[in-house]
């Protein structure tokens, strides 16, 4: 049932709000609203039982294994909530002066200059919302680049076929042209490929390493050796980053500028879908270039760095400072780690990934890549089940769920088909990922037996599977009162 | 080891199903060059303990100071159970709606979200929400030079009256698109557009943007705008304020037709000041419209017995799908930002909300008969406004603000470098959690304060504040 559907005519929360209603005389009538806006008319218990009822119809990691390929879904630190909604942080204003956001900025700048160090780059900028705004300002900054060395003619991005949707669709946002680049059949850059499209019309590469394959791009010194020579810059989208961590550093592979996930790696929550946070890093060419504001430190006073003393930046990505909420939680995150406690994530999830994909083929699944190590991720492919048994992914990761399972990511990437995309992440432990793969191996026995009944799942959730041809045709996005 | 449960005994177990000798021959295929595990610019390992201790004092560092300050960010009563429903975990940590059957609690309550921003806006559909206000706007003039299909034109009229930020925002984000932003110069007396001076042939142009309240808080003559631009076969794009919308005509009413696209930042409604963000861009357009919109869209259908349900629908305009011929890059919304805020509006009602509107109001009105009866402080537009005011002091600004600032007073917001033409003008703004007592402060320290000053030469009533 709706909140709507439970309001009555008439029925207020009066300890909610301010106790008058003072006249708006001054305005004149013409700006008023003459019919008032549907809201919901229900009381302080009526809400909290109906959200903390719609609460329990989800999955999340705090209540289910969640081993989404490429969105590293790990634990998620209380202490980092707790901590970051202490009063004064949640109540300072954006615009309240520098000697009124000291401590807060000191938090931005221990982290800026944490990221700096794991990822190898000479600067960090923190301002973006998300991976697809860190993105974006990437590839704004490679023009800027370009622009300013008056380097006009490079209209082009190399971005591999393995990637993300969100590169080509930044670099359209950037005003290039996109130039896919095969991966060959072990999962790296197809290197002949890249040698014949690359060329003066070339502003860069986007690449993920780890690939989205679940594979480490072994070729990279190459590759930017490649693109560095063609004048191109090679961008690091950082989706993957958990895997190598305190390991290996973008910034020594050769990548320019990199963006980074903070509600991947540095565990700050998906809230259902954001908000995230994706600074950037760079190196010393495009430094210029970074997005404002940043937090500067002279001795041990901290100040915002704007247009006025960053006159080339590429400029603001939003009215304030970003997601500050999700980068204090972030750099909580960091501290309680420290940096023996990063160089582990990624040895961890390795070792999980590498677990887990050694078990899916023990149990007789096919793996898109055998012949390579995982890193954090792995892909199984489920094209034989699909073939034989008429069973296809998302059979799969329907009936997972009625198992108490997450799906993994599905039919992502695109370069393989029937894919699971299987990322456990380092917080998870042995007996969980047994249970999985357990689950996964049963409904492989019950797709054998009875497929029908595999692909009518799932059975044990709020709703069954949803009609989505019809959602988007009969569009019911906003709920009418029956007349 | 920190959030890793892994015990020696089942390393070893793992490692040997693996067949690996070590956790380090797992990366292997890594090419030793490249290999860094230093970290030297990464602080040691804090416990719990530790961290909250250093955080704790920070926070404390920063005090609470006494806000008159809004200039888009604004300090309203959130009711406790907002943030306490928002921060279960399994809002809170739940991932991306994508498997719609194991996401049902937020697909659902995206889709009430949707309803009731869709009416608050008086608009026919809403997305399930942006990065941010400024980012919101970018979007909505991108969503509008899309739609031009008949002109092609991607020239879009800007007035000053915007938030300096978002224009800024906006400037990043769509000037690699070669899309052009001409700015209208606001009238001097009214701090309004006046629709007068609107160019009468003004060709071929993509949208006109229509603040309400504009910053300077003051209500611009929507109606006229909006049959302007519709008028010259533009759209129209509202940027408001979401609390407003509760007391001020919705901007599906605007004009004769009513605007086409709305935008604004959501934090008023349930978030939390936090030095700027998470915040939430709402986004909301006419029907004709939706296809065009960036974003996360919730939908509702049916599951296979015919039950309703809930699911993230259109999703070809997507990235994930459509890749570099997607509407947007956008991948994620502002979800839990989203959570908050349906469950503020909720809590409050429209009733609810029009009494935070109008004591908002009240308010600032009060701010505003007192301070302007101290010599040296004077109101700058004479327009009808909305909870936010611009004032001018005879003293030089930047002094007077370090003097409060050291009575731990935000006494609000100086215009005067990105409106060089209101020197020592200041933006201020009192919200319903201001008192009476509150209010008395403010003018008692001013006063003391401005007390202390020469009134500074330029006279009182400026010269330009003739109509032009």
């Amino acid at each position: 049932m709706l909140i709507f559907e439970q309001s009555r005519k008439g029925r207020v929360n009066p300890s909610q709000s301010p106790q008058s209603r003072p006249e708006m005389a001054d305005i004149p009538a013409s700006f008023h609203r003459v019919t008032r806006a549907i809201l919901p008319e229900t009381s302080e218990m009526q809400t909290v039982r109906h959200y903390t009822r719609l609460s329990q119809k989800n999955f999340s990691i705090d209540t289910h294994f969640y081993p989404l390929g490429s969105c590293t879904m790990k634990y998620n630190p209380r202490a980092s909530n707790t901590l970051s909604m202490l009063p004064g942080l949640l109540a300072r204003h954006p615009l309240a002066p520098d000697s009124m956001g000291q401590g807060f900025m000191a938090c931005m700048y221990d982290l800026q200059e944490i990221l700096k160090d794991v990822t190898g780059m000479k600067s960090v900028s923190l301002t973006p919302a998300a991976g697809a705004q860190g993105e974006f300002a990437g590839m704004a900054m490679i023009r800027a680049y370009h622009e300013a060395k008056k380097d006009d003619d490079r209209t082009e991005v190399l971005i591999p076929d393995a990637a993300h949707g969100t590169n080509p669709a930044t670099a359209v946002m950037c005003g290039y042209k996109v130039r896919e680049i095969p991966t060959d059949s072990q999962g790296d850059v197809d290197l002949e490929a890249l040698k014949e499209v690359v060329g003066p019309q070339t502003a860069g590469l986007m690449l993920t390493n780890p690939s989205t394959l679940g594979v480490f791009e072994r070729q990279i010194e190459e590759i930017a050796r490649i693109v560095h020579e063609a004048g191109g810059l090679l961008y690091y989208d950082g989706a993957n980053l958990n895997a190598i961590l305190g390991k290996v550093r973008p910034g020594d592979m050769g990548f320019d500028v990199i963006h980074m996930n903070l509600h991947k790696t540095f565990s700050t929550p998906h809230g259902g879908g954001g908000p995230g946070a994706g600074p950037v890093g760079v190196n010393e060419c495009l430094e210029p270039f970074l997005p404002v504001p940043m937090v500067a430190c002279n001795g041990d006073e901290y100040s915002w760095v704007t247009k006025k003393e960053k006159p080339q930046t590429i400029g603001r990505l939003s009215a304030f400072m970003g997601n500050a909420g999700v980068l204090l939680r972030a750099y909580i995150y960091a501290r309680l780690l420290g940096r023996e406690g990063m160089t582990r994530v990624a040895e961890y999830s390795t070792l999980n990934a590498n677990y887990m994909m050694v078990l899916c083929k023990q149990q007789g699944f096919d793996l898109a890549y055998p012949d390579r190590r995982a890193t954090h991720e792995f892909i199984v492919t489920l094209k034989r089940q699909a073939k034989d048994l008429g069973v296809n992914t998302m059979d799969f990761a329907k009936r997972l769920l009625d198992y108490g399972f997450h799906a993994p990511t599905t039919y992502f990437p695109l370069l393989v088909a029937e894919c699971l995309l299987i990322e456990p992440t380092e917080t998870e432990d042995k007996d969980t990922l047994d249970a999985f793969i357990d689950a996964l191996a049963r409904i492989k026995v019950e797709s054998e037996e009875n497929a029908g009944y595999v692909k009518g799942a799932p059975y044990t959730l709020p709703v069954r599977r949803l009609d989505d041809v019809r959602a988007a045709r009969e569009l019911d996005l906003v709920w009418k009162e029956k007349a | 080891m920190p959030f890793i449960p892994h015990t020696e005994e089942e390393v070893k177990q793992m490692l040997d199903t693996i067949g690996a000798g070590s956790i380090d021959e797992l990366f292997d295929e890594i090419p030793s060059s490249l290999r860094h595990d230093k970290l030297a610019g990464v602080p040691v390992q804090t416990t719990e303990m530790e961290v909250s201790r250093i955080i704790s004092e920070r926070a404390a560092r920063d005090g609470q100071p006494l806000c008159f300050l809004g200039a888009g960010a604004y300090e309203h009563h959130i009711p406790a159970a907002v943030w306490e429903l928002t921060t279960r975990g399994e809002f809170y940590t739940a991932y991306t709606p994508y498997q719609a059957e194991a996401s049902q609690g937020t697909l659902q309550l995206l889709y009430e979200y949707q309803t009731m921003m869709a009416n608050l806006n008086g608009l026919d559909v809403s997305n399930a929400s942006l990065y941010d206000g400024a980012s919101a706007l970018a979007e909505a003039i991108l969503m509008a030079v899309r739609l031009n299909r008949k002109s092609k034109s991607r020239r879009v009229y800007m007035p000053r009256t915007v938030h300096p930020n978002y224009r800024k925002t906006v400037e990043t984000i769509v000037h690699n698109q070669g899309i052009t932003l001409e700015l209208l110069d606001y009238d001097r007396t009214t701090g309004c557009i006046s629709p007068d001076t609107l160019p009468a042939a003004p060709g071929d142009f993509a949208a006109l943007v229509i603040p309400q309240p504009n910053f300077f808080g003051a209500l611009e003559d929507v109606d006229a705008l909006t049959d302007w631009a519709h008028v010259h076969k533009g759209l129209a794009i509202a940027v408001v304020n979401p609390v407003s919308l509760a007391i001020l005509k919705p901007p599906g009413e605007w004009g004769g037709e009513g605007a086409d696209i709305a935008c604004g930042e959501g934090q008023p409604l349930g978030i939390p000041l936090s030095s700027g963000g998470p915040y939430y861009g709402l986004l909301c357009c006419k029907q004709a419209y939706v296809r065009q919109m960036p974003g996360r869209i919730i939908g509702r259908t049916v599951d296979l017995e015919g039950k309703p349900g809930f699911t993230l629908t259109l999703q070809a305009r997507e990235q994930h799908i459509r890749r570099s011929r997607a509407t947007s890059n956008i991948c994620t919304n502002q979800g839990l930002m989203i959570t908050a805020s349906t469950i503020h509006m909720s809590l409050l009602g429209a009733e609810g909300l029009e009494r935070v509107a109008l004591n908002c109001h009240a308010n600032t009105r009060k701010l505003i008969e007192r301070l302007s009866s101290l010599d040296g402080v004077e109101v700058v537009f004479e327009n009808p406004f909305f909870h936010e005011v611009v004032i001018r002091l005879a003293a030089p600004l930047g002094e007077v603000m370090r003097a409060l600032h050291v009575q731990n007073l935000l006494p609000g917001y100086e215009l005067a470098d990105d409106y060089p033409e209101l020197e020592n003008c200041l933006l201020v703004c009192a919200t319903e959690t201001r008192t009476d007592e509150d209010i008395e402060t403010y003018v008692g320290h001013l006063q003391r304060i401005l007390g202390k000053h020469e009134p500074v030469k330029c006279p009182i009533k400026p010269k330009w504040q003739v109509k032009n």
